[in-house]
């Protein structure tokens, strides 16, 4: 944090006007209402969602496309490229706050409202035999649903949790040997060994896509033969809705990881200059870490 | 404090024209210009809406609307107010001003820039949406659960809670990204020498906004995406039925809510003291001990969230907790309010509209920050809690300190960003009317709120009648006095006396030794600062 001393030699890179933004933001708007009109019965709302889905994909297809052209012609030095690590910083900073509000509801429920849920006096509770535990499926009872209808809640018939040192295990292992082998690539990079780059991002990607279809099958698994589901309860909310968003992220990952792999065999990234690289490893990682605690508290403990 | 000087390269001021100018821009003058007018637009909408639920309350009993509108308007004026006004007038003067201060060619990540202000007018549509659409027999209005969309309630609501949802998400992901763009900026883009004690304090005041937003809002994200799935995909975090809790969504939320105050404040916090020190003719005092205690504010405000609730039902222990380490941020707050006052001791004052705006912002923004001391006590807190007392308090802390801040702001840069001078006398009659009306409007609700009249309610007893009468009368006064404010920018934008680089005879700062306005690119060659 001391006095910044750098003399730049250049002009920051500041890119000409485009379209992209814009266009991306419509997109999303397009996307956000079809999906709200889907979840209240307007059926319109799916083709909204293709709509705004196809859009975006297309705008981010050639905005990134733009950025590695223009990666690749040298307009950035490194008074640019230090911008490009602190955003990538920030932005992952600002996920793990995302999964932080996850893992918060999981504490607060296993911790705080289940057990208070067992110990109210019995005389002004619903829930009389209520015993806590975890995993918890909750007291049930009648509840309120949408519409303002009083319904009775059945309980889903109890379920199984999923064991640790099952599949998940597997996918612990499949996870940390991809942050090994994503290490193990960027070292390729830095000594201009491109064999032991593209391998070692070709075993990223492959660990990746098996860690996608270890989950696929669990999920399956839960929903078939197991009666976990997104309604089982507080452990069900919370071990969808963090396994689920983990998994969107090794999606996006594995996406990402295949885009430098392509670049990495069309000849991109120096030794000395690749933040396009770093950028996904340091996301990688960070997905990685985020599946420990995943492993550790909703799986294990 | 610079040799700075503007290079002119009139080949890179090309650009698009006409709309394609705005909607393709990658410059951070015209965006924060677009941030800027939206926050503008956005400002009336938010006031006009609040001027319903004023007529309607005007007198006992139902006149104008049925209770579930009158709820969709307070929900609605909140959440335009807070993140369609508020916020986006902060990142315009982030935007314009963050680069001529620290002395850098633009902002670090132009696209990203321009995308973070593009993605605000389409969450004002989903916000605003279910309005129009319910003349057209889809759904039943907007979000009509107040801005805090407490579980169950917004379980219960209809389609528009859903488009607030995905509206807070697109608000979300543009704050992320104006935050990183800051942060970045800020920490890569500064002059050569210019160390970061050397910065001024608006950007410091906004470095720490930018890390709060980045801590905070994507755990606002988290919990109206559990809300989501509670409503749609049968999840249980909000359910005690699943062994989830409503109280749980309360948490989340005022992990974000509470630091949310000081993002608004913090940015004014920064402008102001330049602000006080120009029209006070000599240096901000106690720059250090200003730096420090915008640190600590910003630390504090992530630990203090639950007096938000005090009557939900907390053990008693995470009751003095949270009393006490809230009462601990009047400390740095006191250290602040010195500084500030001790900046104009003793200098040679002059009153332009600017300053009148924030001598006034000072007494103001006090009386709203003492009457949060009394109601971060637990005690009292039980009878002031869902009180007209804590409308009264938030709008002179969000209002006084957060619009008038803006105000003062926008007074003191209009001439630097239009290259004209305002008018004065129109500026002063603004002041005076707005600071009158303002107290007019809010006085009467701490007496109603202490008399017991609970906040959010259509019709009310007969004993309040006198006083809402003079807070309704005095709110369309206060909305009405704006079009002036509207009124003197157009008018400074389209002409006026041409103001000179410096503006004001005691401004300190790199933006003044730029023209006024400014070129296109303004520090293409960065200034050295010794």
């Amino acid at each position: 944090m001391s006095s910044q001393t750098h003399n730049h030699s250049h002009h920051y890179y500041v890119p000409n006007p485009v379209a992209y933004p814009v266009i991306l933001s419509l997109g999303l708007l397009t996307l956000a209402s079809g999906f709200i009109f889907k979840i209240n019965n307007y059926p319109a709302g799916r083709w909204m969602m293709i709509a705004g889905a196809l859009i975006i994909l297309s705008m981010v297809f050639s905005w990134m496309g733009k950025v590695i052209s223009e990666s690749e012609t040298g307009m950035f030095k490194s008074w640019e490229d230090k911008s490009f690590r602190v955003g990538m910083i920030v932005f992952i900073s600002s996920e793990v706050a995302f999964f932080a509000a996850f893992f918060g509801a999981l504490f607060f429920m296993r911790v705080i409202s289940v057990p208070e849920l067992a110990h109210f006096d019995p005389n002004y509770t619903m829930y009389k035999d209520f015993v806590a535990s975890w995993p918890s499926i909750g007291p049930g009872g009648n509840v309120i649903r949408f519409g303002g209808a009083l319904e009775t809640y059945k309980p889903a018939a109890n379920f199984t949790p999923m064991a640790a040192w099952g599949l998940p295990a597997v996918n612990t292992l499949l996870l940390l040997s991809s942050g090994v082998t994503v290490t193990w690539a960027h070292w390729g990079l830095i000594k201009n060994n491109r064999n032991q780059l593209i391998i070692g991002l070709f075993l990223t990607v492959a660990l990746g896509i098996s860690f996608l279809i270890c989950q696929a099958t669990e999920y399956h698994h839960a929903y078939t033969e197991m009666g976990l589901t997104l309604g089982a309860g507080a452990y069900g909310s919370s071990f969808f809705m963090l396994t689920g968003f983990h998994g969107f992220h090794v999606l996006l990952g594995t996406i990402m990881l295949i885009v430098i792999l392509i670049r990495s065999i069309k000849g991109h990234f120096t030794a000395d200059r690749h933040f396009g690289f770093e950028g996904v490893a340091w996301y990688w990682h960070f997905v990685d870490v985020v599946w420990l605690g995943l492993f550790v508290f909703v799986y294990w403990l | 404090m610079s040799n700075a000087t503007a290079v002119h390269h009139d080949a890179h001021d090309a650009h698009p024209t006409g709309i394609m100018r705005w909607l393709t821009t990658t410059n951070h003058k015209d965006i924060g210009t677009m941030y800027l007018t939206f926050s503008l637009i956005m400002f009336l909408v938010g006031g006009s809406m609040i001027l319903g639920v004023r007529a309607e309350l005007f007198k006992p009993g139902l006149q104008l609307m049925r209770p579930e509108f009158f709820n969709q308007l307070i929900g609605v004026h909140a959440l335009v107010m807070i993140f369609a006004a508020l916020m986006p007038a902060a990142t315009g003067f982030a935007n314009w001003m963050l680069p001529l201060q620290i002395g850098a060619p633009d902002m670090a990540l132009p696209r990203l820039n321009n995308w973070g202000f593009w993605l605000l007018p389409p969450a004002a549509i989903l916000l605003t949406l279910p309005f129009t659409l319910a003349l057209f027999g889809i759904g039943d209005g907007a979000v009509a659960t107040g801005w805090t969309m407490y579980a169950p309630l917004s379980v219960q609501g209809g389609i528009g809670v859903d488009f607030a949802i995905f509206s807070v998400h697109l608000l979300g992901i543009s704050s992320v990204l104006g935050s990183i763009n800051v942060i970045v900026t800020i920490l890569n883009m500064r002059a050569p020498g210019m160390t970061l004690m050397k910065m001024p304090m608006f950007a410091w005041g906004w470095l720490i906004t930018a890390f709060l937003l980045i801590a905070t809002i994507p755990v606002l994200a988290g919990a109206v995406t559990m809300l989501l799935t509670d409503r749609h995909f049968g999840t249980h975090f909000f359910d005690a039925a699943g062994g989830g809790d409503p109280i749980l969504f309360q948490h989340l939320f005022w992990f974000f809510g509470h630091p949310e105050v000081y993002i608004l404040l913090l940015p004014v916090w920064g402008f102001m003291p330049q602000i006080l020190q120009t029209f006070s003719r000599k240096p901000m005092y106690g720059y250090k001990a200003q730096v420090y205690s915008l640190w600590a504010i910003g630390a504090l405000s992530v630990v203090v969230w639950a007096h938000h609730f005090f009557t939900v039902g907390m053990p008693v222990p995470a009751l003095l907790y949270f009393m006490y380490s809230t009462m601990s941020i009047s400390l740095p707050l006191a250290v602040l309010f010195y500084c500030w006052i001790a900046t104009i001791w003793k200098g040679s004052l002059s009153f332009e509209t600017p300053m009148l705006f924030a001598v006034g912002w000072i007494i103001l923004f006090g009386i709203g920050g003492l009457t949060g001391l009394v109601l971060a006590d637990v005690a009292a807190d039980a009878q002031y809690h869902h009180s007209y007392f804590v409308v009264a308090h938030f709008h002179y802390t969000l209002f006084a300190g957060g619009i008038m801040g803006i105000m003062a702001g926008v007074y003191y840069w209009l001439p630097k960003m239009t290259g004209h001078m305002y008018n004065e006398k129109l500026g002063k009659i603004h002041f005076w009317l707005t600071a009158i009306s303002f107290n007019m409007t809010f006085i009467p609700q701490f007496f109603l709120g202490l008399a017991g009249m609970p906040r959010r309610i259509p019709d009310y007893a007969l004993q309040f009648a006198e006083f809402n009468m003079i807070s309704s009368i005095a709110a369309f006064a206060l909305g009405l006095s704006q079009l002036l404010f509207v009124y003197n920018i157009i008018m400074c934008v389209r002409g006026g006396k041409k103001a000179t680089d410096k503006v004001w005879e005691g401004a300190q700062g790199l933006e003044w030794t730029l023209p006024s306005p400014p070129p296109y690119h303004s520090f293409t060659e960065q200034p050295t600062i010794k």
